[in-house]
């Protein structure tokens, strides 16, 4: 067994309280600095749905790139006339994503990842997950936005 | 009499500096001249840009807002209406991509001609140290301007920092200041860029300058196998530091040259909420690496393809790192390994940034 002197033990002990007190006085400026990004600001957050004009003004293959609350949002009108909506963040590393209305997918320009435009799967590139999907639904001729 | 009054000056200083002490000192400072010595003003330009980065960094403070509807506009200011706003800002801009270039020769030629070797480890890692804090400049500098690339850029380098295991989170929050790339980030990007970062550059640079004094200019092996009565010096006073203020003319002038041949433009504004735009590419000393993370798959076996690659990168990074606690010239084996594993790494950065480049 290791032999502790009493200046060892001394020592050890003021460590330990050195480290707690430089824990506590480091909480106040760690929080500080943390709340920026925690506290919700403005309506911006609240904001659950919303509509995006005519549904008619969108021809099949078309496509819009938008501002749901503060995310970036994508809507996509498929061939077949159905309106598809998306959180508009790669789920790779964060860039916004669009459309292709050649090739008929999703696509980023950041590290060409590419998604299904009808149900916002992962097909190719580096994206491990599939887009969050938003609700996008036609209610008396307006097309209407809103979270799933 | 003028004499006089500047032997008095001198006198009185050095009574309270020990200036005659710090002068015998430089006096017999000296650089070995080998077919290499070429590499040792690396270091001494890489001081003229930083220096140049100062001053001009201060000047764009002059004019510069580091708010979200006035940045893009306020460079655009500084580029298109201020008398030579252009030249302060292309030097700036210029001056950091230039800087970075030297590092890395830097680096990479300490590295071949095992500089890093004892009693030198410690100047090799605070040296990376200042290479890891030239890129933070870097990166929180390519935000100020707010423009559309940088905006992405931004985006994928917080994305990144999120993947550190354990304070992934922690850290993106901190650099974010907001739910979203926006005012906090760009608050938070000035504050570190002309705050935080310089002052951890001026302590580590001390640092690394002070240990330079300490052991003198390393000499290669080729150089110390030969017979002392060959081995030629030349003093650092006055001759080294002549050449040294010549090489900095020189590259102050090319600098200068590049500024007024192809001055630095500024990018669209950002728009938070429109599609990145295509064939967005990183800055070049960036390119290498997002061109290998590209290249990924969606997942590795159970993990995401992102993580293994910047899992490979800190791997890499490491050993280059440890090299001076593995590689202690004792063993010509490990000798020859680290010069293999050091040139596989030029070689695969040269080769994926072209490839990143031409992709």
């Amino acid at each position: 067994m290791f032999n502790l002197t009493r200046k060892d033990f001394i020592r050890v002990l003021g460590g330990f309280f050195a480290a707690i007190w430089a824990a506590f006085a480091t909480y106040p400026f760690f929080r500080y600095l943390m709340s920026g990004a925690e506290k919700k600001t403005g309506e911006d957050s609240q904001v659950t749905s919303l509509s995006l004009g005519k549904a008619d003004d969108f021809i099949p293959g078309s496509s819009k790139n938008f501002k749901f609350g503060s995310i970036p949002a994508l809507m996509v009108r498929t061939e077949d006339g159905a309106f598809h909506a998306y959180n508009a963040i790669c789920t790779h590393l964060g860039c916004t994503v669009q459309f292709s209305s050649e090739k008929k997918h999703i696509f980023c320009a950041c590290h060409g990842g590419q998604f299904d435009a009808a149900s916002g799967k992962n097909l190719a590139g580096p994206p491990p997950k599939p887009l969050a999907a938003l609700k996008a639904e036609v209610i008396s001729g307006e097309l209407i936005i809103s979270r799933a | 009499m003028l004499g006089e009054i500047s032997e008095t000056t001198f006198k009185w200083l050095d009574e309270r500096l020990s200036l005659s002490a710090v002068a015998s000192a430089a006096g017999k400072k000296k650089v070995p001249l080998h077919k290499q010595s070429f590499w040792y003003y690396m270091g001494g330009i890489a001081m003229l840009l930083l220096a140049v980065q100062f001053l001009t960094g201060i000047l764009l403070m002059v004019y510069y807002i580091p708010e979200l509807s006035s940045a893009n506009s306020s460079v655009l200011f500084i580029n298109s209406q201020i008398d030579f706003g252009w030249f302060v800002r292309s030097m700036h801009s210029w001056g950091a991509n230039i800087l970075i270039f030297v590092l890395f020769a830097h680096m990479f030629s300490a590295y071949f001609m095992k500089a890093y070797r004892k009693p030198r480890e410690l100047t090799w890692i605070s040296g990376l140290a200042l290479l890891i804090l030239c890129f933070g400049f870097g990166f929180t500098g390519y935000l100020l301007p707010w423009d559309e690339v940088a905006f992405f850029a931004t985006k994928i380098g917080i994305d990144i920092a999120e993947q550190v295991p354990l304070i992934g989170g922690i850290l993106a929050n901190l650099l974010k200041g907001g739910s979203e790339v926006g005012q906090g980030t760009l608050s938070r990007f000035f504050l570190l860029h002309v705050i935080v970062l310089p002052l951890g550059l001026f302590a580590i640079a001390g640092i690394h300058l002070l240990l330079v004094q300490l052991h003198g200019m390393s000499e290669p092996k080729s150089f110390q196998a030969q017979a002392p009565e060959k081995k030629k010096y030349e003093m650092f006073f006055p001759d080294f530091f002549m050449k040294d203020l010549m090489v900095w003319l020189l590259a102050f002038n090319v600098l200068a040259t590049i500024v007024i041949l192809f001055p630095w433009g500024v990018g669209p504004e950002a728009d938070p909420f429109a599609a990145a735009p295509a064939g967005i590419k990183p800055e070049w000393y960036f390119l290498g690496m997002f061109q290998f993370l590209k290249l990924l798959p969606a997942h590795i076996g159970f993990i995401e393809g992102e993580k293994v690659g910047l899992l490979i990168f800190a791997l890499i990074g490491g050993i280059f790192a440890a090299a001076p606690f593995i590689d202690k010239g004792e063993n010509p084996k490990l000798s020859m390994f680290f010069d293999i594993y050091g040139l596989m790494i030029l070689i695969g950065l040269i080769a994926f940034t072209i490839w990143g480049y031409l992709a």
